[in-house]
């Protein structure tokens, strides 16, 4: 008995209609792709599944794998035994045994696209559901919501039996549904906003605002180790790194300092909208919790968000902080978000910011600043990085000092 | 003024041809014909691991706790180092902590331990033929009032696992053994310790395996293994230089105070270049291994084969010992008066520790190994590296027969 095939369930997916194709193809690129690295595996797919043949790949890795990727509902390891019912009575009890309950039910369900089997489907399941009994003492048959399922599939290259079902990350296949520009800090929220917008299926870039030498090279790398994390339930991301140390330098020169953080935070989103028109992006993505602090009341928010029309999404708004610290944990993100380095959004922070910007004043006051051509020299000066793996970054290390070691 | 620099350069330039001069006596005298056969006091560094060193020193000096760029490379390094040595053996690069050498790691075991385990019990479990660097940390944990079981040996210098169990007490707290004895190449059973000490989850076990590394097979990953101690210097990295595993979730008292390098355990800044010199000599000794290790049994085979047709030498090893020392006396003839006159042709080997060969009458493990005063005093070492050839291995044989003769004839 050994796993040969790990069956994908697609789950919410089913439900879209004319949209299904594509949704499926994109999910198969992004399983296919997150599983590069195992060279024998043979993925195809249909309407309903899509079968993973481990071709003697490890299946405890490849499982791993696949439950970070969004848009698979549940899926299944699958046991080949040769073609007889023998085997096929074996293989079944084995595998309740590794999950009997006392008082549990089941049911057999089989499938028969070899019809030369010298049974047929009502037979086997007969057969095998008799054997079940006997063998186990308070186990009963039922055929609505048993407690398991064992499928057994008669093929001819063997029958396959599967009964354990892992369930995936759900979700929606992430590339089907668009583009976000996401403002990532370096904190606890921001790569968890990033994380609820994957799992709706957007494509996210992430935007990093760097002030050196107010903000130390050691949180500009954490911000993309964040995004490392993050790569691998989206494959590839893209980490763009905004110069800002011009412009907290012009508002701390300019601006009274209570509606600094206002205006800090509305040049951010102008400058995150601009390059989002630039990259294609259709919304603005960020980890705003109502209340969590001075930025982030209602008045401050709508202060901020008046620069744009673009849709500003805030996966995290009425969560609370408890909730998104476990989520971090969760996406392994909490440890490195809490070294402690300073970022663009604590450096020059007032002790007294206005939680409640009036709207008028905050234009008056912005007057002083040549927003245009700062924001212009910025948008200049970008880096733009595509992140992938810790791995690959890794790499370039190892390489820069290969011949020492 | 000018006069004055002038003749001091004259005298640079006189003084440099002297030195000159007498440094090319000297690769006359050695160079090509010495013999090297005392690889267990200590190794030639590996001319690439050297190049490591000079090169890390001269571009990557930043200090890695310091934030600029500069200390940046040198953290980046000193990482990959630890990963290196961590892959290599096989454990988490977290298990792996730079140190200055074998004593220094084999006193932060012992010591360790005892304060870091203080309010868990005093009695530590040793055996009587370790290092000095464990026997001397005892005797001083004795004085403050630890209490140590030492274990004695058989004629192959091995512990009893019987005698280690009914040693065993419930506030024992630390197990210490050598994997390859210095002065023998005996070996303790390591695994069998291993297996007895699983049912004592709470008691370290330190392993002092100095002289282990690529020379007998040492698993640390699935092993009961909770402390390993290296010294680089031992296969051919800088002197200075040093790692030890300890297993994760094991806690162990720093030694030395101060600023939190090594996680803690090893603190002051961090030898970098050193570092990085013994993880690619690490690297380079465990390349082909097993090769390795049957070229330094055969060419140990093939010493001890002749040897043992010398009717007065005795072989103090046990047959199942390290494929790189053989330790043997010609009897009645003290074992330093075979080292000069094995000297005398620029043929370098020991009498048996090099730690304590300078001290009268420290031969301890060969005593408690059965053998008397008089044969301990007359051991000899040869410890063997792969830097050694077959043909230095014949050449020994030839200039040995020598020296048994003169030495034998004068007792006589």
């Amino acid at each position: 008995m050994e796993i040969t095939e790990i069956m994908v369930r697609y789950g919410e997916l089913s439900t879209k209609g004319k949209n299904k194709k594509k949704f499926i193809k994109i999910l198969y690129k992004n399983i296919t792709n997150k599983l590069k690295r195992f060279d024998g595996l043979k993925v195809s797919y249909n309407r309903d599944r899509m079968h993973i043949n481990l071709n003697g790949e490890n299946a405890e890795s490849v499982i791993e794998e696949l439950q970070e990727v969004f848009g698979i509902q549940s899926f299944s390891p699958v046991i080949r035994v040769e073609r007889s019912v023998d085997a096929a009575k074996e293989a079944v009890i084995q595998l309740i045994e590794n999950n009997y309950v006392p008082g549990m039910s089941f049911k057999i369900n089989t499938r028969r696209s070899d019809h030369t089997f010298e049974y047929d489907t009502n037979e086997v399941n007969r057969l095998l559901g008799s054997v079940v009994e006997e063998h186990f003492k308070n186990i009963h048959v039922k055929m609505k919501n048993p407690t398991a399922t064992i499928r057994v599939e008669i093929r001819k290259r063997g029958i396959f039996i599967s009964v354990d079902t892992i369930k995936g990350r759900g979700g929606l296949p992430v590339g089907s549904g668009g583009t976000g520009m996401l403002m990532l800090s370096g904190g606890i929220d921001s790569p968890v906003a990033g994380y609820l917008s994957l799992k709706r299926g957007m494509r996210i870039e992430a935007i990093h605002f760097h002030s050196p030498p107010y903000t130390s090279p050691q949180a500009l790398k954490k911000a993309k180790d964040l995004t490392v994390k993050l790569s691998r339930y989206a494959g590839e991301l893209t980490f763009i790194e905004v110069p800002f140390t011009e412009i907290q330098e012009q508002i701390k020169k300019v601006i009274p300092e209570e509606y600094s953080m206002t205006i800090t935070r509305r040049m951010m989103m102008r400058l995150t909208d601009e390059i989002r028109i630039k990259r294609n992006g259709l919304a603005i993505i960020n980890g705003e919790s109502l209340g969590q602090v001075a930025s982030q009341t209602l008045e401050s928010m709508a202060a901020i968000n008046a620069v744009t029309n673009t849709p500003v999404l805030r996966p995290l708004i009425s969560m609370d902080k408890i909730d998104i610290i476990d989520i971090a944990k969760k996406i392994d993100t909490y440890e490195l978000a809490i070294q402690p380095f300073e970022d663009c959004c604590t450096i020059f922070a007032s002790n007294r910011p206005k939680t409640k910007p009036k709207m008028q004043k905050v234009a008056d006051l912005e007057r002083a600043l040549d927003v245009e051509s700062l924001m212009q020299k910025a948008i200049e000066n970008i880096r733009i990085q595509t992140i992938s793996t810790e791995i690959n970054e890794q790499n370039e290390i190892e390489k820069q000092f290969a011949n020492l070691l | 003024m000018k006069t004055m620099i002038s003749l001091y350069l004259l005298e640079r330039t006189i003084n440099f041809a002297i030195l000159k001069r007498v440094y090319e006596r000297m690769e006359n005298k050695r160079g090509a014909g010495m013999i090297y056969f005392d690889n267990s006091a200590t190794t030639k560094a590996e001319a690439s691991v050297l190049r490591t060193y000079q090169t890390v020193s001269e571009q990557f000096f930043g200090n890695p706790s310091s934030l600029h760029q500069l200390g940046e490379k040198s953290r980046q390094l000193l990482n990959l180092s630890r990963k290196q040595i961590a892959v290599l053996l096989n454990v988490d690069n977290e298990e792996i902590y730079f140190t200055g050498g074998g004593t220094e790691g084999d006193n932060v075991a012992v010591k360790g331990t005892a304060m870091a385990k203080i309010n868990y019990g005093r009695h530590i479990i040793t055996s009587v033929t370790e290092h000095p660097a464990v026997i001397k940390s005892m005797e001083q944990l004795e004085h403050l009032g630890w209490d140590i079981t030492y274990l004695s040996v058989d004629d192959k210098g091995m512990i009893s696992l019987k005698e280690l169990k009914q040693a065993l007490r419930k506030d024992t707290i630390l197990v210490s053994l050598m994997a390859v004895n210095n002065e023998t190449g005996s070996l303790q059973p390591i695994k069998e310790v291993g297996a007895l000490l699983r049912h004592y989850p709470s008691v370290h076990f330190h392993v002092d395996a100095v002289q282990a590394l690529g020379k007998i097979d040492l698993e640390l990953s699935n092993s009961r293994i909770d402390i390993a101690v290296f010294s680089g210097h031992k296969f051919h990295a800088p002197k200075g230089s040093g790692f030890m595993y300890v297993r994760k979730g094991r806690k162990l008292a720093p030694v030395l105070s101060g600023g939190g390098q090594e996680n803690g355990l090893r603190n002051g800044t961090e030898n970098v270049p050193g570092n990085v010199a013994l993880a690619k000599a690490v690297r380079l000794l465990l390349e082909n291994q097993e090769a390795k290790k049957e070229n330094l049994l055969s060419m140990k085979n093939s010493l001890l084969d002749y040897l043992k047709t010398f009717q007065k030498v005795t072989i103090f090893s046990p047959e199942q010992s390290a494929p790189h020392i053989i330790c043997f006396g010609i009897k009645n003839s003290r074992g330093e008066v075979l080292v000069h006159a094995l000297e005398q042709d620029e043929i370098y080997i020991s009498t048996t520790s090099a730690c304590s060969s300078r001290e009268q009458g420290n031969v301890h493990s060969i005593k408690e190994m059965g053998y008397t005063i008089k044969q301990a005093e007359s051991a000899v070492r040869i410890s063997l590296s792969n830097m050694n050839t077959s043909l230095e291995i014949e050449a020994f044989k030839k200039q040995f027969s020598r020296a048994y003769e003169r030495l034998t004839t004068m007792e006589e």
